[in-house]
């Protein structure tokens, strides 16, 4: 079986310091009497990207929301299992929340600037952890800005409201407004699943210079996608009456071009899902 | 089915003769809606009309500017004289401290069921609090009279527990009601991605309300308040239960007060209709007329311009 896809060669990138940064171990997750991860155990390395890919309703978005405790917002969500980053097991309860989210970001589907001005919609995360300075405050923006590669469109506008941006401006503003508050993990749930093609480039571009510094992880339904920015890749699926069933991980060359379980292959040529 | 049913009489009927009944039939629904329209404006007018037409006279009796700022209003005396300032500040005060009670404590709660609550406690609590804005003001005054106005009076160490103070907590009792149900709507409508974006970004629950629920519903949470105000302004009973009732400009919160719309209420049974007092009286409503007018304009103003600072 000969698979078509655009994967980079990914030997060239460089294999830097890959420490774990997160490691999950038995995680289950339910909502209510629902299960939606089933036994998932997995370590993320740290300054790469990692994709999760597979079909809706897998518990893709579901497994990067253990990551940032996102599932706690969700009435009869519960955890079970282990999860740590940097060895602090993160569902302890004596765990700050707010500290775990302000070092594991994350970006959103659908662009979800505040209603305020672009400056504003950055220096709320700072803002929230204490920086009172406005000029400290300015350069945290306009530095923030930069990372996201959107400071040139919109440095005469930092008054206006951060709505009134396009949708690819916008997801690249929550990239900004995540990037200031420095997180070491920065999550994306189908960050560009909204966007057009070159919106769609750009933020990958983001990404992949990004990810020197960070820990990223990315849900995607898109696998050129997956094949084209990750270093990493995990498969999950749904089987009919079980769904969150981590299928096979691995470097995302291998899992792309290779796959050892017959299933992954079945999915990435697009015999399902 | 619908195809079943219309076809026998369509097949009746002229395609001419449908065509103009249906016509006729909009007509009268389109002049029934305007009619309704324009009476509520033709209603609105008359009132504005009686009012200047049974309250301007008084100004050639007393000038406006005595009237507004006299501190004398002795109807019966000989000659009367009429000076709403008694009136004009309490109102003002009653209606300000009852603000500034019920707000917070109505922002708050609705902050409370909308974000902190667990669904079930929301869902009791709030036909609760709703059912609150239906009690009979007369019985709010009989509460007050019985209950706060004692405890008041103790509190303070006064001659009477019957006074501004005591009339403006149970206002604010009053208004809370209404505070509390269109605030909560409103921040429940704050679109869930941004409540979302701010606990992402590591903010506390308290942060997210305050700064991000309570901005974004601003413009319902000021409408709340507007509705809040006008209650408090307008309300007549209670006041007039609870209030006191002294004709004198009042120094502080805590001495017995007539409002506006209490001493319309109290002096217009005994008024002479046509008299001096009877015209007063209506140069009063006059006047409190203008006040809500302008809380109206001036919120409407408020809400503008917050919503071209969060606009879309």
């Amino acid at each position: 079986m000969e698979i078509n896809l655009n994967v980079p060669d990914i030997s060239t990138r460089p294999v830097k310091k890959c420490a774990t940064k997160l490691k999950v171990e038995n995680v289950n997750l339910y909502y209510g009497s629902f299960q939606a991860l089933r036994n998932i155990t997995l370590d993320i390395p740290s300054c790469s990207i990692t994709a999760i890919i597979g079909p809706s309703g897998c518990g893709k978005s579901s497994m990067l929301r253990l990551f940032n405790r996102m599932n706690d917002l969700i009435p009869g969500a519960r955890a079970e299992g282990n999860i740590e980053l940097d060895g602090i097991p993160i569902y302890n309860s004596k765990i700050d929340v707010a500290e775990l989210r302000k070092r594991v970001g994350m970006v959103f589907q659908k662009p979800n600037p505040f209603p305020m001005s672009v400056f504003e919609n950055v220096a709320f995360g700072p803002k929230r952890h204490g920086v009172k300075n406005r000029s400290e405050l300015a350069e945290i923006v306009e530095k923030s800005l930069h990372q996201a590669a959107l400071w040139d469109e919109v440095k005469d506008k930092l008054g206006q409201s951060g709505l009134a941006l396009s949708g690819g401006q916008q997801q690249r503003l929550c990239i900004a407004r995540v990037l200031a508050v420095e997180p070491e993990v920065i999550l994306m749930d189908e960050p560009c699943s909204a966007l057009d093609p070159v919106a769609t480039l750009k933020i990958e571009d983001l990404m992949r210079s990004l990810a020197t510094d960070y820990t990223i992880i990315i849900v995607t339904h898109n696998m050129q996608q997956a094949a084209r920015v990750s270093d990493t890749a995990a498969f999950m699926m749904m089987e009919p009456d079980r769904a969150g069933v981590l299928v096979e991980y691995g470097p995302t060359a291998q899992l792309f071009t290779n796959p050892k379980d017959k299933r992954t292959e079945d999915y990435i040529t697009g015999r399902f899902g | 089915m619908t195809q079943k049913n219309t076809a026998p009489t369509a097949a009746g009927v002229s395609s001419r003769g449908l065509k103009r009944r249906l016509r006729l039939g909009e007509r009268v629904i389109e002049g029934w809606i305007l009619l309704a329209g324009l009476l509520a404006i033709v209603v609105l007018l008359g009132i504005i009309f009686i009012l200047l037409k049974e309250g301007l006279p008084i100004f050639t009796h007393t000038p406006p500017w005595e009237f507004l700022f006299g501190t004398k209003w002795y109807p019966v005396s000989d000659p009367p004289t009429f000076g709403i300032a008694p009136f004009f500040v309490s109102t003002l005060m009653i209606t300000l401290i009852s603000t500034a009670i019920a707000v917070p404590i109505g922002v708050a709660c609705a902050a409370y069921l909308a974000e902190v609550a667990p669904a079930k406690v929301r869902e009791t609590v709030k036909p609760i609090i709703e059912i609150l804005a239906g009690i009979p003001s007369v019985m709010m005054g009989f509460i007050g009279l019985a209950l706060l106005s004692p405890f008041v009076q103790s509190l303070f160490n006064l001659p009477t527990g019957l006074c501004g103070l005591t009339a403006a907590i149970m206002l604010s009792m009053m208004s809370l009601p209404i505070i509390v149900s269109v605030s909560e709507d409103a921040m429940q409508a704050v679109p869930h991605e941004f409540k979302e974006a701010s606990y992402a970004l590591g903010a506390t629950k308290w942060e997210t309300i305050w700064h991000v629920c309570i901005p974004a519903a601003l413009s319902g949470i000021a409408a709340a308040i507007m509705l809040g105000v006008g209650r408090a302004i307008g309300e007549t009973m209670t006041v007039l239960m609870v209030a006191g009732g002294a004709l004198a400009v009042p120094a502080s919160p805590t001495d017995p007060m007539t409002t506006m719309t209490a001493a319309i209420a109290s002096g217009i049974g005994n008024a002479v209709r046509g008299g001096p007092q009877y015209q007063a009286l209506f140069a009063v409503g006059l006047i409190l007329f203008i006040l809500t007018l302008a809380v109206n304009i001036i919120a409407e103003r408020v809400l503008e311009r917050q919503k071209r600072k969060f606009a879309r």
